[in-house]
């Protein structure tokens, strides 16, 4: 509702999956308000599934552990499957270490996996086939 | 909670330590009042890490403590300070955060490091988990006290 700094980037549509991202300036205000945007793009436009890139996270701290978990489970009881994507390998040793293993969030391990896990294929061919590539 | 050397530096970048002389250079405080002091320190650890010469990993679990506890001070205790310190021990650098607040303390430090446990919003691994991120970890607290927590990362283990 209350417009803040950006903290998420923009949500695209692509088809029944909505592709997003965290920055790293993610505080409680910021966190709130990027979960009311994305349920309420989730609602509008009927998606089934949410790509979220987390690349650009440097760390995760319990706090981002704890937005993440609970966006995933929010879209969940809204029908939509998340996929949290991206995840730098010094954050997920340092998770482990921590002891949070976000228990029900997917992973993929680059955009492209996860948009593949929700169901979207690339192009079998670049030159020819240009209008594949679209989700079922 | 001794007033000492209050250096106060709530700017970014702090004042440059020479890298390579020893990794010596003074300590630097800064305050965590507000959101934007976590992202504030969050960024000065992490130069400091760099600076003192740990990897990525290292880095990322020292800032990922110096999250955690700073999180705790302002969430917890009201706001407080962190002092990053480059040290030097026996076998190489490190780097030593001091997160000072003067909130209610913590009653049972035993079951605060427990994790799982939580009275805020976060997971309830704040404080363990920072000390398993940590080589060295002291805590000093009480009911009424505020809490001092003090860690160590060296880059030689």
């Amino acid at each position: 509702m209350t417009p803040h700094r950006p903290v998420g980037v923009p949500i695209l549509r692509l088809g029944d999956v909505l592709v997003t991202g965290l920055l790293n300036e993610l505080d409680d205000r910021a966190a709130i308000a990027f979960t009311e945007e994305l349920t309420a793009r989730i609602s509008a436009e009927g998606a089934r599934g949410v790509l979220i890139d987390i690349s650009r996270l440097e760390i995760i701290d319990s706090f981002v552990a704890r937005t993440l978990m609970e966006l995933t489970t929010v879209s969940r009881l809204l029908g939509a499957r998340v996929i949290v994507a991206g995840m730098r390998p010094p954050v997920a040793i340092t998770l482990v270490e921590l002891g949070i293993e976000l228990v029900g969030v997917e992973t993929a391990l680059n955009p492209e996996q996860g948009l593949a896990a929700l169901g979207w294929r690339q192009a079998q061919e670049p030159l020819g086939g240009s209008r594949r590539g679209a989700a079922r | 909670m001794a007033p000492h050397g209050e250096s106060t530096v709530a700017s970014w970048p702090p004042p440059t330590h020479r890298a390579g002389d020893g990794g010596t250079g003074a300590p630097v405080t800064h305050q965590v009042r507000t959101e934007e002091d976590l992202l504030t320190v969050r960024h000065a650890v992490r130069a400091a890490t760099v600076d003192a010469g740990f990897g990525i990993v290292d880095q990322t679990r020292v800032v990922t403590a110096a999250s955690e506890l700073a999180r705790n001070a302002y969430v917890h205790g009201g706001g407080g300070t962190l002092t990053i310190e480059q040290v030097r021990g026996p076998a190489g650098r490190g780097l030593r955060l001091t997160v000072k607040d003067d909130g209610p303390g913590i009653a049972d430090l035993d079951t605060a490091l427990t994790d799982g446990f939580t009275t805020g919003a976060g997971l309830g691994h704040g404080l363990g988990g920072a000390r398993r991120l940590m080589d060295e970890f002291t805590v000093h607290t009480g009911a009424g006290q505020g809490t001092v927590v003090v860690a160590s990362r060296w880059t030689v283990r």
